[in-house]
């Protein structure tokens, strides 16, 4: 018997933990007034990736990509992770 | 009897002929391993040489530490074997856990080519025993994620057990306390950003790097002993 597996779609942001330094964002912001746009303020640089899991339901699913980050995603020295897991509409595997 | 060390190519790795050079024009004799090889082919050292493991993707290192030789490395390193990470080999070392901390972008966010003054700050390590503390020694650095970074805890620890062992004179990419390489509680594994390869021969520039690749060959043939 298999168990009932229901896909979702994963957000995983990674960004530096705050207080490790941002050249790139601190460069990005540095940029923006010469094209004109002043009050830009706290430009940080991050990355993310989108991928779809299978699991039994939203709770587990999001289980499943935080041991992700922890272990993969993210450098955990220098980086965090914000998850969010949404149910693929209409899709059952 | 000659020390044998096993220079590790990951697709991407693009110093590991000049790391068998120099050892070899050191005396000791070096050979390369595939990464995709479970097990060390009875070598008394390993080298994690520069370059581009696994073309950087997703950080750099973070995918090499899954290449299969990695779980070999690290039960040689466990066992007390000399391990040496240069530069990306650094990188892979951080990921891998063998060594503390972690290398983000330069501070400058640019790819740094050029000769450094580094520091030694420990001889107590596979890489500086034959060293004196606090020479001066002019070897280049290669880098665009060298900016070595560590919590206060970690580098409280560091500075307590004496495990930073090389200092930038200069510090050229914004790294913590000017690290330019550390090593691990043992002492045998050390990782550093500068390529002491690149720097063993007078014609390349300077000869600064050999008493520090020479220290590792005759740590090795210690542990062979």
């Amino acid at each position: 018997m298999t168990a009932v597996a229901t896909r979702f779609a994963v957000l995983v942001e990674v960004q530096l933990r705050p207080g490790i330094a941002d050249p790139q964002g601190a460069t990005i912001e540095r940029a923006l007034p010469a094209l004109g746009f002043v009050g830009v303020h706290d430009v940080r640089v991050g990355k993310a990736m989108r991928f779809e899991v299978e699991a039994a339901d939203e709770a587990s699913a999001r289980r499943l990509v935080e041991d992700m980050c922890e272990r993969f995603l993210t450098n955990p020295v220098i980086e965090e992770a914000s998850v969010s897991v949404t149910q693929v509409a209409g899709v059952a595997s | 009897m000659t020390a044998k060390v096993g220079v590790v190519l990951f697709p991407g790795s693009n110093c590991e002929q000049d790391v068998v050079e120099a050892i070899r024009s050191l005396g000791g004799e070096a050979e390369v391993l595939w990464h995709g090889d479970a097990h060390l082919q009875a070598v008394d050292a390993v080298v994690l040489p520069g370059g581009f493991a696994h073309g950087d993707y997703l950080r750099p290192g973070a995918i090499a530490r899954f290449s299969p030789i990695m779980g070999a490395v690290a039960e040689f390193a466990r066992e007390g074997g000399p391990v040496v990470g240069i530069c990306n080999g650094f990188q892979v070392l951080t990921e891998a856990g063998l060594v503390p901390g972690a290398l983000q972008k330069n501070r400058g966010l640019k790819f740094l080519c050029r000769m450094a003054e580094v520091r030694v700050e420990t001889t107590n390590s596979v890489l500086t025993r034959g060293a004196d503390a606090g020479a001066v020694l002019r070897i280049p650095i290669n880098h665009f994620e060298g900016n070595y970074t560590c919590d206060e805890r970690t580098l409280a620890r560091l500075r307590d057990e004496d495990r930073i062992v090389f200092t930038y004179v200069d510090n050229p990419n914004g790294s913590m306390a000017d690290i330019a390489g550390v090593c691990n509680e043992g002492r045998n594994v050390v990782g550093l950003m500068p390529h002491p390869e690149r720097a063993c021969n007078e014609l390349l520039g300077s000869a600064d790097g050999a008493v520090l690749l020479r220290s590792l060959v005759d740590a090795t043939i210690a542990v062979t002993r």
